[in-house]
């Protein structure tokens, strides 16, 4: 093969991937780049999108932190739920994953059951359990009250409502056990029998095999459950319209707010890059000290 | 030691058959609710199973607000969304994972990092920058995005393409194929059952999205299900029986998709997992 002949064919080459690619070109000019952009200004100025945008600079983001109480409220909230929900799905998760694993008659019936919350629609999920919450009509106070125990005011209450946001989210847990679920599939018998040999029980199996095997997954899984329940929106824009008393305020449903109902949209983009920075933060601190106790087997250590 | 066995069964049944309850509770609920009046869900004590099935609500979905409409609308607007998808990612991923231009890997690493953006940061600017172009309350917003490829169907299809051997597109190009045909001809065939995976997530996150619609339309007759759902629901009177019964209609079609479909539901999900 000839130098120039190469030569043509790298720029063919060339051309053809990057006529292929276009698409995402343009997607994230369109859709990234270019919004991102117009947030970055937009969160400098006051505008309520009727008259012209005021120019203020770092002043929003300053008002943010001095003056909108309901801001840190929303935080304080969601970080609540947050510290709530992603542990307590992982744990959940992981313990389904495990009994689905183990070798018994029907347990593609169990499998499918258990993932059939997954594909409710999270609107129709927010109705479902809003309804099974009700104080008076409930399933849940009927349950309680016929084993003799006190009703609760789930989402009616100060203190419940997160709590409640957060039993219905656990709820909603497929996706999570089927990730789980393919990682202990792909967890080797040979090492497994090892512990039989050395006369381990199921306690050593799981603690010196599956969880050293499975952190990595554990890892994703905690990544993608802790952005999801960062951006907390639909639940209690439908069901509790961030009440009682802003106690379900979460971080998005106040920035929607601020946006599209109070028209303070300079306001509104400044908070969403803020959460855009503690969500980014968080996420790597998580990464950071997961050096500790995720294992890959590739590494050499 | 086989007593142990047997007790060891007996705990995962029980353990299983909770799990199982607390799944299928909800939906249950959903459905009984849906083949009740309203003055039979707000009886006390209640009552569990309805006596007889009454089938109101499900005439009421339909008369009480465009509920035709929002399916039609929904449908249509999946379907393009699909229509897009298939084509955007199948184009990107060919070319990240399968030609070797120069900037490949920049591209890929910005591919994937949109993934670790999360949505409602881009919300408002979108929200921005469809009112600049004059494309809120029309269906611009929902569907033609779809266009330019997801980040979670490009690493999919990526990771797939990968596993084709290279042979295949070369034996195409000597018999001077481009890489138009080449993919359509070559790679389409073989990558089926990925593309599968790809339509089924697109009618997923299309059919049950919430905040787009929520932002972009204002006008009932161009609604979806999803905030289609939220028109029944009022300060003064909710229909609960023919809101519950709307639900239903709402998560049908999804069921049944899972259960024709069900092996490509796992496959998507986990190798957006575990291959990250």
């Amino acid at each position: 093969m000839s130098f120039k002949k190469r030569g043509m064919n790298d720029r063919r080459q060339n051309l053809w991937g990057w006529i292929l690619i276009s698409p995402l070109v343009m997607g994230l000019t369109l859709w990234v780049v270019f919004p991102m952009g117009l947030s970055i200004f937009t969160s400098m100025t006051r505008w309520d999108m009727i008259s012209k945008p005021e120019f203020v600079g770092f002043q929003n983001y300053i008002e943010i932190f001095t003056k909108d109480e309901l801001f840190l409220k929303s935080i304080r909230n969601t970080v609540y739920f947050t510290l709530l929900s992603v542990p307590m799905q992982m744990l959940v998760a992981l313990m389904g994953a495990l009994l689905l694993n183990s070798s018994i008659n029907g347990k593609g019936v169990f499998r499918t059951i258990f993932y059939l919350p997954s594909l409710i629609p999270i609107v129709v999920s927010s109705i479902m359990w809003l309804w099974m919450y009700n104080h008076q009509y409930g399933l849940i106070n009927f349950f309680l009250n016929n084993l003799g125990l006190d009703k609760v005011k789930w989402i009616d209450s100060t203190e419940m409502v997160i709590p409640s946001l957060s039993i219905m989210n656990i709820w909603n847990i497929g996706n999570v056990i089927v990730i789980f679920l393919a990682g202990l599939q792909g967890i080797p018998d040979d090492l497994m029998e090892a512990v039989e040999i050395d006369g381990g029980n199921s306690w050593h199996k799981f603690h010196f095999v599956i969880l050293p095997l499975l952190s990595p997954i554990i890892l994703y899984n905690m990544i993608v459950s802790l952005i999801k329940c960062l951006q907390l929106f639909v639940e209690p824009y439908i069901m509790t319209n961030g009440g009682p008393v802003n106690s379900s305020l979460s971080f998005v449903l106040h920035i929607y707010n601020n946006a599209f109902k109070y028209g303070k949209m300079g306001m509104a983009n400044a908070m969403a890059w803020v959460l855009f920075i503690l969500t980014m933060f968080i996420s790597l601190i998580i990464f950071k000290t997961s050096d500790q106790w995720t294992y890959y087997e590739g590494d050499k250590k | 030691m086989k007593k142990a066995k047997i007790s060891k069964y007996f705990f995962i049944y029980t353990m299983l058959g909770i799990g199982s309850t607390i799944s299928l509770i909800p939906l249950l609920w959903l459905i009984r609710c849906s083949f009740m009046s309203t003055e039979d869900m707000f009886k006390l004590p209640l009552i569990l199973v309805p006596k007889s099935l009454n089938l109101q609500n499900y005439v009421d979905v339909f008369t009480m607000v465009p509920f035709a409409r929002f399916y039609l609308n929904t449908i249509v607007i999946v379907l393009i969304n699909i229509i897009g998808a298939l084509i955007s990612n199948l184009s990107i991923a060919y070319g990240l994972a399968r030609i070797d231009f120069r900037g490949r890997k920049l591209m890929f690493s910005l591919s994937i990092g949109t993934l670790m953006l999360p949505a409602y940061v881009q919300l408002i600017p979108l929200f921005l920058e469809w009112n600049f172009i004059g494309g809120i309350n029309t269906w611009l917003p929902l569907t033609v995005p779809a266009f330019f490829g997801n980040a979670f169907f490009i690493f999919m299809l990526y990771q797939f393409l990968r596993t084709i051997p290279r042979d295949y597109d070369e034996a195409a190009f000597m018999d001077g194929a481009n890489y138009p045909a080449i993919i359509v001809k070559v790679i389409l065939p073989l990558a089926k059952p990925a593309m599968a995976v790809v339509a089924i997530f697109q009618f997923m996150f299309t059919w049950n999205d919430f905040m787009a619609p929520l932002l972009f339309l204002n006008d009932t007759k161009l609604f979806t299900l999803a905030i289609g759902l939220r028109t029944f629901i009022s300060t003064f009177y909710t229909p609960w029986g023919v809101l519950m019964a709307a639900a239903t209609l709402t998560v049908l079609p999804l069921i049944l998709l899972f259960f024709m479909a069900q092996k490509y539901f796992v496959s998507g999900l986990t190798m957006g997992g575990i291959k990250g």
